[in-house]
């Protein structure tokens, strides 16, 4: 077997000693599908946020490449670790001064040494992936909350990172649109074998995507489950049965 | 009919309490008060015929019952409601409360004060870091090193400087009309008008023509500064730079720096230039003095060391306006009511630090004779 893309041991997550989910362990195996579930509030994004070492965690470790403590590191080296990471925020925090085109051209110019015209290529390519072609020169002003989203998975993918994290990929997309994202998301790790970690409500899109799933409850504060979701959705618990009832059927 | 007002019956029974709700509930009258619950093992809910619940001022005490209830381990029985109000009853009821955080309190004045001192002095040790994390972000630049984004310092270049023109002329011009004609009016009385030149001269060009420009770029670019990064604060987009290994001090906070210490000692030059115009103005139109008198004095009243002082001091304000104005936008907590106080906070710090240092500046330059 690989090694894990990511491991969590032992993490509990806190604001101001407020524990929000505590004791999570799990692995994130290389090239998968891999959705955090979880009613709102149960701390998704903000395992998320721990996940790309934006948040120190109140305890336990975030192990990178099955191994590498992130917070053990270096700061030189967590930037590196960071780098091979693609993010999409919950509201797609698109940079407002910069139009659609500079917002996925920025990691691009500071990371890479590609010629102009190279660069212009990408974008374009990236915003012809997620269906936003021919908004090159709006400003995240003049696009839609779905768009927003759609664009902020464009510049996640700019510089083709080894993971990409989506908070809420699909919520706000009309279903079409959604299908479409599914459908990116699958092909990005069929032909690029990116890992890709889910944060999602979208019943429909974790069984048509998902590989793995954890389930996070607000209650015990803690992950209760965590396996295939069609597996989930036979022998979970029965508050997992519950929450995923509705998608099989769909 | 008449409009009965709300009621419970209680009807005790051995070990079970009977409630009955009855008439129309308001909010506007007062509601009945919680019955006492102890020693019973059930409570069973009625109702009558006419009772009315349209505002859900039934639905807000039955839930409050129903907590106590549940907190004293008694069973409810809810059959005997109406069935729409069963069922929101019970909506309301299937998640339990969670302990959350507890009430803030508006506290009193004085803790307030307290608070607020306390907030202060918190706020010390997190400036100096901001300073370290900026002289770091200098030093990398100045290595070539740093994520400098010189599209972005061009663009605050001309929105420090050209684009606070319009404001800078205005006020300098008001500021050099005042200085002038209250000078004048003393001077005139023994016929030293001429001596308007120097007051204004100097006066603007060495001290007030940096004050006002420090104040009128805390009002006005300082506290855009506070916004624009408070705003990106929230939206997430400050993390975005982060997840990227992009420093925030690099990207946003050097050019800011930067484009206002090379624009405001311009500016300062510039406000005494209009002050300077303006005092003659009023010279030679109100009290008599020829302009080529007064432009003659003038050039005697200038030196370097004036121009100098006033360039310095402008810069000074300058720094600390970009200081303030940024560490408050990082600051900034995750809401649009944070990012209003953190615009308020960069304007008011600047305008304070700014007095405090000009203080110390006029001081200093006094004691070293210059
Ligand atoms: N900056 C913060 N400070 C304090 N508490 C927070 C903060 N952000 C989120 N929380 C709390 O953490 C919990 C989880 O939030 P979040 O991770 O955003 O949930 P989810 O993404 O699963 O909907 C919530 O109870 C929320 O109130
Ligand atoms: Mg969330």
């Amino acid at each position: 077997m690989d090694t894990p893309a990511l491991s969590v041991r032992g993490l509990t997550m806190a604001y101001d000693g407020r524990v929000i989910q505590q004791d999570l362990d799990f692995d994130i195996p290389r090239g998968q599908i891999f959705v955090i579930m979880g009613g709102s509030g149960c701390g998704k994004s903000t395992l998320l946020r721990h996940l790309i070492g934006l948040q120190q965690p109140a305890a336990g470790r975030i192990l990178y490449g099955g191994d590498e403590d992130y917070w053990a590191a270096d700061e030189t080296r967590q930037d590196a670790l960071k780098r091979g990471s693609g993010v999409l925020f919950q509201g797609g925090a698109l940079w407002s001064s910069l139009t659609l085109a500079e917002n996925i051209a920025l990691p691009l110019e500071e990371f890479t040494d590609l010629p102009a015209a190279a660069i212009r290529e990408i974008v374009a390519v990236k915003l012809a992936l997620v269906g936003l072609s021919g908004f090159e020169n709006h400003y995240p002003a003049e696009i839609s909350g779905g768009m927003k989203k759609r664009a902020g998975l464009a510049r996640a993918m700019a510089l083709n990172p080894d993971i990409l994290f989506c908070d809420e990929p699909s919520a706000g997309l009309d279903p079409l649109s959604a299908r479409r994202l599914d459908e990116l998301l699958l092909e990005l790790r069929a032909s690029l074998g990116s890992t890709i970690v889910l944060v999602t409500h979208e019943l429909a899109s974790i069984f048509a995507v998902a590989d793995q799933a954890i389930f996070l409850d607000a209650e015990s504060r803690t992950m209760t489950a965590s396996g295939n979701p069609h597996h989930l959705a036979q022998h979970g618990s029965a508050l997992v049965r519950h929450f995923l009832a509705r998608g099989e059927d769909a | 009919m008449p409009n009965q007002s709300a009621r419970i019956d209680l009807q005790p029974d051995v070990d079970t309490l009977v409630l009955r709700c009855a008439g129309t509930w308001h909010w506007q009258q007062t509601l009945p008060a919680q019955p006492g619950l102890a020693g019973c093992k059930q409570v069973r809910l009625l109702a009558e015929e006419a009772l009315e619940d349209n505002e859900g001022a039934l639905l807000a005490w039955l839930l409050h019952l129903a907590r106590n209830c549940q907190a004293q381990q008694i069973a409810l029985d809810a059959d005997g409601l109406p069935a729409g109000l069963g069922r929101l009853l019970a909506l309301a009821l299937a998640v339990p409360a969670r302990p959350g955080k507890p009430e803030d309190n508006t506290s009193h004045f004085i803790q307030r004060l307290g608070e607020t001192a306390l907030r202060l002095w918190a706020d010390l040790p997190q400036a100096a870091h901001f300073i370290g994390e900026v002289s770091q972000g200098l030093g990398r630049l100045l290595r070539g090193r740093a994520n400098f984004r010189w599209r972005d310092f061009l663009w605050l270049l001309e929105d420090c400087g050209p684009r606070a023109l319009p404001i800078a002329s205005l006020i300098s011009f008001l500021v050099g009309t005042i200085l002038a004609y209250m000078g004048a009016v003393q001077l005139a009385q023994f016929g030293a008008q001429i001596y308007i030149a120097d007051l204004v001269a100097i006066g603007m060009v060495r001290e007030v023509g940096a004050l006002m420009t420090g104040v009128i770029l805390a009002g006005r670019t300082g506290a855009a500064f506070a916004a624009q990064i408070g705003t990106m604060q929230v939206n997430e987009e400050i993390d975005a730079l982060r997840t990227l290994g992009l420093s925030p001090i690099d990207v946003l906070v050097l050019p800011r720096l930067l484009a206002l210490l090379l624009m405001v000692p311009l500016l300062t030059l510039y406000a005494g230039v209009v002050g300077i115009g303006a005092g003659m103005l009023v010279a030679t139109t109100v009290f008599g003095v020829g302009a080529r008198e007064y432009f003659n004095e003038t050039m005697l009243a200038l030196s370097w060391t004036h121009i100098l002082i006033g360039m310095l001091k402008g810069t000074v304000y300058g720094a600390l306006v970009a200081f303030a104005g940024c560490l408050r936008g990082m600051q900034c907590g995750r809401s649009a009511q944070a990012v209003g106080e953190a615009t308020t906070s960069a304007v008011v710090t600047s305008i304070l630090l700014i007095t405090v240092s000009a203080s110390i500046l006029t001081i200093m330059f006094q004691r070293m004779g210059i």
